[in-house]
């Protein structure tokens, strides 16, 4: 609690207790009359003259709500007239006048027990959701003159060698220079598995230094550095409000004075018709009570925070409010291929040797090709495993477009695609129907097998796209610039619902642009990218998703929201988080708007008391914000 | 030019919510958001008149919530 909600609550105390007493106090008799402080009433059968009980309650009345009293006489000099302050003001101060003292006090003690209580649950979560996203580095250690010096990270220059130590947040993107460690990205990436790196291993800024002790090259300023930016997103998130955010606040614009107006007409009408001005007034005092507007549009901002809090604490960073509310109504989500359905890499899936062991076809054509920069050639060097070693090549040449030549341990190797083997008059043994790219091997002349090789599938997109469906996703669609046989491969594999190959940049676009016309009018389309070349494919759809962002900027600034890891597993995820959110806004939508129109109609029947109108303002908007904050703990 | 400014003692929802609406009508600025959770609020207005325009704003907002100070 801050000072000013603990002055609050020893206010409220001490009004309670003055409450209680002015409630226990014995009459006191007058000898005469005093004009206004005197009553009559019977005593011991006979009538006489007690003081009166509203200046005994007014001293409760006057501790507990004489801030609302003054809140209400300036804002009406400053021309806010429907404010809170005074609509609850004239209640009570309505309530004194016609002779209901304890109602007035408890009405207003329950209004600041009520206020306090939203106060406090309000700077929890604002707390909480800060400490989630507590992951600015404080200091950075720099070596000057043989000494380690603790600076601020935004003196630290591009090239500077910084230190981290076991326990200590990486202040700074760059690359380690010596040391290893494992590092704790958690507040990254909510991945709880630490990452090992060594030297020559990129860090981020943010992560924090597990075990080993690290000297780091800073290779970005602090303001372009990887914590920055985020605290940077997900400090701007909440300028983009959502639609509900934006319908609420008018709603309230409309809703306050129509009930101000209606209990003005309840006072005065039936009461000019009936002359019961005693039943009447008290009845429309309640309206007052009820028309405050705070319940209804605290809790739909809240119910955001907490849905975009939530998902940060799971590596899924949204960038606004309307983008959760968006992603809830996701229909279509398209993929990128390469780097976000698949892993990016290319690695050997398959060996069919000819006349030798697997062991030997991938030694030759890992040697063969050992020099080679092409992602194909290392993926095999990868596969094979051995040390390269170039005595063992010689006379290596590359045919561009179709593969390598070289001798090797004195055996004259061919490696590439079919158009190489066609060429030099090899008959290719017609390869099993393979996804992927083949690189047929053939040695002095006579064929030796084929590799296959692919892009793998992560091992979580398969579960990912079934639990997209499980959220209510209706289609999957994967777009790649990647041969047709490749991507029907990984489309049947994964089993997504559609799929286009081989195409363009361009191309991409245009085909979110028809996916976009077909879709349904209430649904959303997302697209996935990996955020490398993908940018205008990533505005264009309803949401873009970046994933596997750490470290690329691009797609950070790029999409919508943002997947902090590779693990595709966060979509499904997010889509949950934001279809919880919404339901949690329109409950609170729904339970507001129904307690208060409820109240109002059993005020204006004369069935609530004051209490039931100040429940349906402050209780109700308590009961919103419990229900919002379970957005926090949200999987 | 936009530009992003904390809030003290920003207390009720509804009240950001009417500062916003008294900040957009403002002359010279496109974009205002005032945000009730995270006690800022982003202005979005015309760069050579950001200065005249911030003093309307902390009077639009002292109107609505005199108590609130937006630190500058």
């Amino acid at each position: 609690m801050t000072r000013k909600q603990k002055k609050m609550l020893y206010r409220i105390l001490i009004a309670f207790v003055l409450f209680v007493v002015c409630l226990l106090f014995p009459t006191i008799w007058l000898s005469g009359p005093i004009p206004l402080l005197s009553v009559v009433q019977d005593r011991n059968g006979c009538g006489a003259y007690a003081l009166a009980e509203w200046p005994l309650f007014l001293v409760p009345y006057l501790v507990i709500g004489w801030d609302v009293l003054w809140k209400a006489v300036r804002n009406i000099a400053h021309g806010q007239v429907f404010d809170e302050n005074f609509l609850m003001c004239v209640a009570t101060i309505g309530a004194l006048i016609i002779g209901e003292y304890p109602e007035a006090v408890a009405v207003m003690l329950f209004y600041q027990v009520g206020e306090l209580f939203q106060n406090v649950a309000v700077s929890r979560s604002r707390q909480s959701i800060s400490a989630l996203m507590d992951i600015r580095p404080d200091y950075a250690n720099i070596e000057r003159d043989g000494q380690l010096v603790q600076v601020d990270p935004e003196e630290v220059a591009v090239g500077d060698v910084i230190v981290i130590k076991a326990g200590e947040r990486v202040p700074l993107d760059g690359s380690i220079l010596e040391g290893a460690s494992a590092l704790d990205t958690a507040a990254l990436t909510g991945e709880s598995l630490p990452r090992d790196v060594a030297a020559g291993d990129e860090v981020i800024s943010g992560c924090v230094n597990l075990t080993g002790l690290l000297h780091v090259r800073v290779s970005k300023p602090f303001g372009q550095s990887t914590v920055a930016r985020i605290l940077d997103l997900v400090e701007n998130s909440s300028e983009k409000k959502a639609q509900a955010e934006h319908f609420i606040t008018k709603f309230a614009r409309y809703y306050t004075p129509i009930v101000v107006f209606a209990a003005l007409a309840l006072a005065v009408i039936p009461s000019l018709l009936d002359g019961q001005w005693g039943t009447w007034v008290p009845r429309a005092l309640n309206f007052l009570v009820v028309s405050c507007p705070c319940a209804l549009v605290i809790s739909i901002p809240l119910s955001f925070f907490g849905g975009i809090g939530g998902a940060s604490k799971q590596g899924i960073l949204v960038k606004g409010s309307n983008y959760l509310e968006a992603l809830a109504q996701a229909g279509v989500v398209v993929f990128d291929k390469t780097g976000t359905l698949t892993q990016g890499r290319f690695s050997v899936t398959a060996v069919h040797p000819e006349g030798m062991e697997e062991k030997e076809l991938l030694e030759l054509a890992a040697l063969a090709e050992q020099n080679s920069t092409h992602p194909i050639s290392r993926s095999i060097v990868a596969a094979w495993g051995g040390t390269p070693d170039q005595e063992r090549a010689a006379d290596v040449e590359e045919i561009a477009g179709h593969g390598i030549r070289a001798v090797v341990d004195g055996r004259q190797v061919l490696a590439g695609n079919g158009q190489l083997m066609d060429r030099e008059n090899i008959s290719v043994t017609a390869g099993h129907n393979h996804p992927g790219t083949i690189i047929h091997v053939a040695v002095d002349g006579r064929y030796a097998g084929h590799l296959v090789i692919a892009d793998q599938p992560k091992s979580t997109s398969a579960q990912a796209l079934k639990e997209l469906k499980a959220a209510g996703v209706r289609q999957t669609v994967m777009l790649t610039g990647d041969a047709q046989g490749a991507a029907q491969a990984v489309a049947q594999e994964l089993g997504l619902d559609q799929f286009y190959a081989q195409l363009l940049p361009a191309d991409k676009v245009e085909r979110v642009e028809d996916l976009l016309r077909d879709k349904g009018p209430k649904e959303n389309l997302v697209f996935v990218g990996d955020g490398i070349n993908d940018a205008p494919v990533l505005s264009r759809a309803d949401i873009g998703v970046a994933m596997g962002a750490l470290g690329s900027d691009a797609a950070i600034e790029a999409a919508d929201i943002v997947l902090m890891d590779d693990d595709l597993l966060k979509l499904p995820v997010a889509v949950r988080i934001a279809r919880k959110t919404l339901a949690i806004v329109r409950q609170n939508v729904v339970f507001a708007l129904g307690v208060k129109l409820l109240v109002l109609v059993l005020s204006a029947l004369g069935h609530a008391n004051m209490w039931a109108a100040v429940f349906a303002d402050v209780g109700v908007s308590v009961l919103a914000i419990l229900n919002a904050s379970r957005m926090l703990k949200a999987k | 030019m936009k530009k992003t400014f904390k809030l003290i003692d920003l207390d009720c929802a509804n009240c950001a919510a009417k500062m916003e609406t008294a900040i957009k009508k403002i002359d010279g600025v496109s974009d205002a958001s005032v945000s009730f959770m995270t006690q800022k609020m982003t202005i979005e207005a015309d760069d050579a008149q950001f200065d005249a325009i911030m003093k309307q704003v902390v009077k639009a907002c002292k109107k609505v919530e005199p108590d609130c100070e937006i630190v500058l």
